[in-house]
């Protein structure tokens, strides 16, 4: 796959060293190209990209809310395709918070309206940019400051919530779960949801160095484990057709990826069993 | 033409004047009918605007926000409920300086839920940074939109408009409204043209960024500046609309002030019972007069002092509550200047104000049991 060598975002912002959220959105972009306008959730992204009078972002960008970046994509959307700029793409990025928990609705919303507008949900599986507090995409067993393990927890108690599955029961016509450690099968996914008519939405799994406990070095290495041991999964659903981009080889033990990772090292055997039970069983059904 | 309409119509016909290319609305009562008007204009083809069925006002002023950001012209409407959901989003559209104007039924706050007619969800954003404006009747409502977009969108105020209607006593009653042409619109109110800043490919900008305290306070204090410059701007706005279209407006409505020993303060629909009162009181001698505020933002404080300084006595009547300090309007007068003035919660969710209720406060504020007295007009006793 041939990859674009222009930049829409530009190095110096402040991210982390080893940060996986600059590095999808700069691949997202590269597919995306200069015609492009983005939309931000309040998190992460939008702190590190624009400090005044600083901006990281070569393409137009607006910023509102945190729980609104899927509303405020449909106003650019609408006002461009009022002003006959039909040819430009409209992507909002958003974290996990900003999607699975306090702009679900406005994305349930948007997806619903059939805006032609591509979502990337920037997934680290917690509040990241407070600090890592559990949001409803934060994984069973992963130790936060708001579900921390102690004498009667062993860290959060519910699994992750299943927002692409969400979406792709609003009829999106593109849905896809992507990880940045897997860059072309990301890129492709990007340039499908640019080409499709309608609402696209990719989920796109990112390893967060702070707040998953590693060294940064090894960010592409965790997303990798990840998809390998079955704890995240590669697919696109178009137009309701489910289809696994990636299977592993050979699948790996859940426990090399739990075990890589600071938020679940107080995971007793008999948790890690439990999860790796549930990958087991998830796993089995789409034969991976 | 003059057509008898109700303000929610007369509102709607003026967004259709004003050609919006983008509305995003949500409907709740009693601003629904502004909602279903402008969404018949849109499927009869007589209003070009890309019409956004939204899922709540929420999302209904963050899709304003994000349309009004690539340079066009936007409208929404709410009420109650759901200009308070809007609150956290009001601030941020006044902040990124969007010229977005907005319809307001005026309706009470829940708890306890009432439908009805009271001001308290307008003046609580009265610090969002958007300019307010109370009409007192239809024809008003109308004229007010059409002015705000000229307003919000001169370059040196770039603030959003509220055009606030009173809740059923003129959202839903109908009274003849002169529509002025279309021509006559277009001529005093030209397309949009942002200069200051848009989303377009090719000319980037980062809007909505972060700001460490090295800067946030110039922008806020930059927001001040615009709307102290809006009263000139509101000014000269009412005069050209005045040459165009022959009715006269300005940030206050001075009406047989001039001699006047007692002068009520209102906003809304009712001054115009005020209006019929004082009319009646007048004729057996009785030197009243009335100072309705149009602008309640900006607030017109240097033409409320000029209209009420040489009266004997004021009273302020306000359809809203501040807890343990008394209703709005009659805070700020208080305030900004030294003036005795007797305050008047009153119609709060709907009660009814009649003429009785008005000559009895000008009866309390001739003579007042204490120097400024709040009384809540109509309170029953508990049983």
């Amino acid at each position: 796959m041939e990859i674009p060598e222009e930049e829409f975002l530009a190095p110096g912002h402040r991210a982390c060293a080893g940060c996986g959220a600059t590095i999808g959105v700069r691949l997202a972009l590269k597919m995306l190209g200069e015609n492009t306008v983005a939309v931000s959730a309040t998190g992460c992204l939008e702190v590190i990209t624009t400090p005044y009078p600083e901006t990281a972002w070569k393409i137009p960008w607006i910023h509102v809310a945190f729980e609104n970046a899927a509303a405020v994509a449909s106003g650019v959307e609408r006002a461009l395709k009022s002003q006959g700029k039909d040819d430009v793409n409209v992507v909002a990025f958003a974290g996990d918070g900003g999607t699975a928990d306090i702009g679900l609705q406005a994305l349930s919303g948007a997806m619903e309206r059939g805006h032609n507008i591509i979502y990337i949900c920037y997934d680290n599986e917690a509040y990241m940019n407070t600090g890592v507090q559990r949001s409803g995409a934060t994984p069973y067993g992963a130790s936060t400051t708001t579900s921390p393990y102690g004498k009667e927890s062993f860290g959060e108690d519910k699994p992750k919530k299943n927002i692409p599955m969400i979406m792709a029961a609003h009829g999106v016509p593109y849905v896809a779960t992507a990880s940045i450690s897997y860059p072309e099968d990301f890129m492709k996914k990007v340039k499908k949801a640019k080409e499709t008519d309608g609402p696209a939405y990719i989920h796109l799994h990112q390893p967060c160095t702070t707040g998953w406990g590693y060294d940064p070095s090894k960010t592409i290495e965790l997303g990798r484990l990840a998809v390998e041991t079955g704890s995240w999964i590669l697919y696109e659903i178009v137009d309701g057709e489910f289809k696994v981009t990636y299977r592993p080889m050979q699948r790996k033990p859940v426990n090399v990826y739990l075990e890589s990772q600071k938020r679940f090292k107080h995971l007793a055997d008999e948790e890690k069993e439990r999860i790796q039970n549930y990958v087991d069983q998830i796993c089995a059904e789409l034969k991976i | 033409m003059i057509k008898v309409i109700s303000a929610n119509r007369a509102l709607a016909e003026a967004v259709k004047l004003a050609k919006p290319q983008v509305i995003p609305v949500y409907p709740i009562t009693p601003q629904t009918s502004i909602s279903e008007y402008l969404a018949s204009f849109v499927a009869d083809g007589d209003l070009k605007a890309e019409y956004i069925r939204v899922e709540s006002e929420h999302s209904a002023i963050s899709a304003a926000v994000g349309a009004s950001g690539t340079g066009v012209r936007t409208f929404t409407a709410t009420s109650s409920q759901g200009l308070a959901l809007m609150h956290e989003i009001l601030f941020a559209a006044a902040g990124l300086r969007n010229p977005i104007v907005m319809g307001n039924a005026n309706r009470a706050l829940s708890a306890p839920l009432s439908i009805w007619n009271d001001q308290q969800d307008s003046i609580s954003q009265r610090d969002s940074g958007w300019m307010q404006f109370f009409a007192e009747n239809a024809q008003e409502a109308l004229d007010f939109i059409i002015q705000a977009y000229k307003i919000s969108e001169n370059k040196d105020v770039l603030l959003p408009s509220m055009v606030c209607v009173d809740g059923f006593i003129l959202t839903h009653t109908v009274e003849p409204v002169n529509i002025p042409h279309q021509e006559d619109v277009d001529k005093f109110l030209p397309t949009y043209q942002p200069k200051h800043a848009y989303l377009d490919p090719k000319d980037p900008m980062s809007l909505g960024t972060f700001t460490d305290p090295d800067y946030y306070m110039e922008a806020r204090y930059d927001m001040e500046v615009a709307m102290e410059k809006a009263k000139d701007v509101i000014r000269k706005v009412n005069k050209e609309f005045e040459e165009v279209f022959g009715r006269k407006y300005d940030l206050v409505e001075n009406y047989r002030c001039e001699d006047a020993e007692i002068i009520l303060v209102a906003m809304g629909s009712i001054c115009g019972t005020i209006k019929a009162v004082i009319d009646s009181l007048r004729e057996k001698g009785e030197k009243v007069g009335l100072l309705k505020i149009i602008a309640f933002r900006p607030f017109p404080q240097e033409d409320i002092y000029q209209a009420v300084q040489n009266a004997q006595r004021i009273a302020v009547l306000d359809k809203n509550i501040s807890f343990s300090i008394g209703g709005v309007l009659h805070n700020e007068i208080k305030a900004k200047m030294d003036v005795d003035a007797s305050g008047f919660i009153l119609g709060l969710g709907g009660r009814d104000v009649s003429p009785e209720d008005i000559i009895n406060i000008i009866k309390e504020t001739r003579n007042p049991t204490e120097p400024d007295k709040i009384t809540w007009v109509g309170i029953k006793e508990e049983e």
